[in-house]
């Protein structure tokens, strides 16, 4: 038979043989409950890894193609010394554009640290300039050299010094929250497994007289293998609902943080958890599967 | 006796009827078998052939190892010496799968029974039709079984609701309705009444004639005697670890 037959069949049922093992209330919930709270995990755990990535995608590429010229000279130099560094920039290969920030924007930087009322003429702050880079980027080294010649007051920031560990940390979180999938799944297996060995154990009556009158040992395990993977099913999948309107009613983090982002899904990332039902019946299936055929060898 | 024909003609509970009749040699042999629960021996270089189209009593005292007997005879037990064959296949050479299949073609009244009491009395007795993956049975010849039975009120209600006398012969429709090669009945008449017991063994001789094997445990020597008037039976008594003939007075 086909895998899809197999799958079809396993969704139909047999009327006749479901009712062959008595309905165990107990396991029943214990699945049905496990598997929606490992479903709920598991929607956050996608969430975060799929968040993290998308950080570390995103520091990866802006902040490699900008850099910051500061430029800290006595009052009177400033304007001098702003001038002369963006005649070294324009002339400096692959910079695509600099541009020196005006007093409204260097505020707007500075207010959600200070608040809105920050007199920033009275304070000793430097001048910006915002340096955009090529594709293939600038030699900083070289730069750096001819700054101090020409324009002494001014410190270059190209972002590598505090970009790396940032990405760094985004990837290992995205490898943490793929981790997280693992361990969820593994341990909604292992749950699965014990709850399938005590139903296993209290139906030893059953399986008897169902050996007796010539049932094989698939047959007996289909029985309870169908049993599981529907209550992971439909767990799982009431677990995924609550997840991801969890997720969606997050408040939205984006506009407070310029390259922050929030934990959530975008666009067709919401596919994703969709995944998470199904994948929670397969682990039910193959746990179940396992633990049946097992229990009924070694009965025997 | 319209609903009896329903149950012995060749209908979707009889089908192979015919095909299994001619050609099979021994249908269960038991050669030189002996049988310990641990302590000692229960009996020992014991044999016994049941062909299609015999017809056994076994007696003897209570604990003597009838029921272990039959149980040798389905594979439920496995003897501590000696061979044991199901349609020609050593059972120890079986698997659990192979031991499925021939069990289907075993019809077994137990001692004791054994239902599913979840189940209601119909889907018990259909139980052999489910797990052989036939679906359940056509309600009309289940119908027609549980009335051969004079189960037909019960059909609804569970085996522990039943009495004793109902359960045995609700296991018996069970047993039958595979339509097996041999049926094995271990006192199928301990707790029913006379003339129900007269029709149990009816059905029996009527299934011998249609060439299936029986073998039935009994005290009963009544049965015995009525029985040895309808058809040629053998009676054999397991007494002191051994089988003999039993004596002429039966
Ligand atoms: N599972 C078991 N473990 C140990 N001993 C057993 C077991 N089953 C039966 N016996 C013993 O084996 C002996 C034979 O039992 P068995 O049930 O075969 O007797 P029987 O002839 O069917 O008796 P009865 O006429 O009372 O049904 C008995 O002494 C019984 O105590
Ligand atoms: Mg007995």
């Amino acid at each position: 038979m086909s895998v899809a037959g197999r799958v079809g069949d396993l969704v139909k049922g047999d009327p006749h043989a479901d009712r062959v093992v008595p309905p165990t209330g107990f396991t029943a919930r214990l699945t049905v409950f496990t598997s929606a709270a490992m479903a709920f995990l598991a929607v956050f755990a996608l969430a975060l890894s799929m968040a993290t990535g998308r950080l570390a995608d995103r520091w990866a590429e802006e902040l490699a193609r900008s850099s910051t010229l500061r430029i800290s000279a006595p009052e009177g130099q400033v304007a001098a010394q702003t001038a002369a560094a963006l005649r070294v920039l324009e002339t400096t290969p692959g910079i695509a554009s600099a541009r020196a920030l005006p007093v409204e924007e260097t505020r707007a930087l500075l207010e959600p640290w200070f608040g809105p009322d920050l007199p920033v003429e009275a304070l000793p702050i430097p001048q910006l300039i915002e340096v955009v880079e090529t594709g293939e980027g600038y030699d900083a080294t070289g730069l750096r050299a001819r700054l101090q010649a020409e324009v002494p007051g001014a410190v270059l920031d190209d972002h590598t010094r505090w970009r790396d560990p940032l990405v760094d940390a985004a990837s290992r979180l995205r490898t943490l929250g793929l981790t997280a999938l693992l361990l969820i799944a593994g341990a909604t297996a292992a749950m699965i497994t014990l709850a399938a060995q005590a139903a296993l154990a209290a139906n030893d009556q059953v399986i008897r007289v169902l050996r007796l009158v010539g049932a094989k040992d698939s047959y007996i395990a289909r029985a309870f293998v169908r049993r599981f993977t529907m209550r992971a099913l439909a767990g799982a999948a009431a677990g995924t609902v609550l997840g991801m309107a969890a997720i969606w009613l997050l408040p939205d983090a984006d506009p407070a943080g310029g390259f922050l982002t929030g934990l959530g899904f975008r666009g067709a990332g919401w596919l994703w958890p969709l995944l998470i039902p199904l994948l929670a019946a397969l682990v039910a299936f193959a746990a179940t599967r396992f633990a049946a055929l097992r229990s009924l060898g070694e009965r025997s | 006796m319209q609903s009896r024909r329903a149950i012995a003609s060749p209908g979707p509970l009889g089908q192979n009827d015919r095909r299994r009749q001619c050609g099979v040699p021994g249908v269960i042999e038991l050669d030189r078998v002996a049988y310990s629960y641990g302590g000692g021996e229960l009996f020992s270089d014991l044999s016994l052939a049941l062909g299609p189209g015999t017809f056994h009593f076994l007696t003897g005292p209570s604990g003597a190892g009838k029921t272990t007997l039959l149980k040798l005879c389905y594979a439920e037990l496995r003897p501590t010496a000696g061979q044991v064959r199901l349609f020609g296949e050593e059972v120890r050479a079986m698997d659990r799968d192979r031991v499925a299949l021939a069990r289907r073609r075993i019809g077994v009244v137990h001692q004791d029974c054994q239902f599913l009491d979840h189940l209601p009395l119909k889907e018990n007795v259909a139980l052999p039709l489910t797990v052989s993956g036939r679906g359940g049975a056509e309600d009309e010849d289940l119908a027609a079984l549980l009335s051969w039975v004079g189960l037909s009120r019960q059909a609804e209600q569970l085996p522990p609701e039943l009495s004793g006398g109902e359960r045995q012969r609700a296991a018996l429709a069970r047993a039958i309705i595979l339509s097996p090669d041999v049926i094995l009945a271990d006192e199928p008449t301990g707790n029913i009444d006379w003339e129900m017991s007269q029709r149990l063994l009816a059905l029996l001789v009527e299934l011998n004639r249609m060439g299936k094997a029986v073998l039935v445990a009994t005290h009963d020597l009544q049965l015995i005697r009525a029985a040895k008037a309808q058809v040629q039976a053998r009676v054999l008594r397991l007494k002191d670890r051994r089988l003999v003939a039993a004596g002429a007075d039966l």
